[in-house]
């Protein structure tokens, strides 16, 4: 009978977790590729939103980024609730449009600074006013090529 | 002599190291979200020549006044209708110049799609979504003729069941294999033949 007794105070048998590296490593991978590094760190709102006739931002040519507001809550003591201008880490004023268009030309090889693409990131609630008073400053600046961020989806969704 | 056992390096910590760097991935980076409406400013004109005269029925004025209401040639309209109505305006062809226009000649409405200008006027407190909304209709309803016209033209270049947009996606597709200096002319075409015409003022 004793070739049937069941082994004694064996309990579960402990799971093999060597394939979990593997795993993990996996999932790393895949977020190192479709991913990229965050270049800014926003201070506003920015729900962008959809249209469906969109195009990619090419990225083969240099791309700058101005983002457009209203400031987060922790900022919202003391820069207000009014849409405001970011450009790269800080809030930035109109006039300073012209000037940080500068700086990234200034940063880029003489022959791409013809192609530099100015991406504006506005936030869905803000006015035109603001998204007009740069487009002037960017007219101003000769930076002509601008892309207007937005998701994929029915545009006629956005007016609700 | 015995060969020594090598022990087994222990790697039970190996996961832990892994999603240690996960867990930085996932924290410091982001998923790019890169689509947009790309559009083109005008530049800023300094000389003085005299802006040529319009004719009024070659204007198709879009206004998009502070409380998102859309007024479409002096008639209230939907963002939904908008598509149409500019396909309809920039399609007209009155002057019969336009061989592939299909609209309905309309001695009142715009000569020819190359004419054809819209202008599109907002207010400062008009909001950004909508703005956007209607770009997007704007810009369809460009790419709506495009798309029929590269229908048309395609096939007798050698690009066939291929519409305006798969024709500038392949143009930029590394991986597409046809004839891109053949494509791009056909591209270049057809944009000449049915140009954005889009000019934007603030009130």
């Amino acid at each position: 009978m004793s070739k049937f007794k069941k082994k004694k105070g064996g309990g579960l048998p402990p799971i093999n977790t060597a394939a979990l590296p593997d795993i993990v490593f996996m999932l790393l991978f895949f977020f190192m590729v479709a991913t990229e590094m965050r270049e800014d760190t926003l201070k506003i709102k920015n729900a962008m939103p959809v249209a469906d006739q969109v195009e990619k931002l090419d990225k083969k040519n240099p791309v700058s980024f101005i983002y457009m507001g209203t400031p987060k809550d922790e900022f919202q003591k003391n820069f207000g609730t009014e849409a405001r201008i970011q450009l790269n880490d800080k809030f930035a004023d109109v006039s300073e449009v012209i000037a940080f268009i500068g700086a990234e030309r200034a940063a880029l090889r003489e022959e791409l600074v013809p192609f530099l693409t100015v991406s504006l990131k506005v936030d869905k609630k803000s006015n035109m006013g603001i998204v007009g008073d740069v487009k002037q400053e960017l007219r101003k600046a000769n930076a002509l090529k601008i892309n207007y961020a937005t998701g994929t989806g029915d545009a006629t969704s956005n007016m609700k | 002599m015995a060969k020594r056992d090598v022990p087994e390096v222990n790697a039970g910590s190996m996961a832990d190291i892994a999603f240690l760097l996960l867990i930085f991935f996932l924290v410091t980076t982001t998923i790019p979200k890169d689509t947009g409406l790309n559009r083109k400013l005008p530049p800023i004109d300094e000389s003085d020549v005299e802006p040529p005269v319009i004719k009024q029925k070659n204007i198709f004025t879009v206004l998009l006044n502070g409380q998102d209401q859309l007024l479409v040639e002096d008639e209230i309209m939907e963002v939904k209708d908008l598509r149409a109505a500019a396909i309809e305006f920039l399609d007209n062809g009155g002057d019969g110049s336009c061989s592939f226009c299909k609209g309905k000649r309309d001695e009142k409405s715009s000569d020819n799609p190359d004419k054809a200008i819209i202008s599109l006027k907002n207010e400062r407190e008009t909001s950004y979504a909508a703005y956007i909304a209607v770009q997007n209709e704007l810009v369809a309803a460009y790419n709506v003729l495009r798309n029929r016209r590269a229908l048309e033209v395609g096939p007798k270049k050698g690009f066939r069941d291929m519409d305006f947009i798969t024709m500038q996606n392949n143009y930029k597709d590394v991986k597409w294999y046809g004839n891109k200096t053949k494509l791009k002319a056909v591209i270049d075409e057809i944009k000449l033949e049915i140009p954005q015409k889009l000019s934007e003022v603030v009130n």
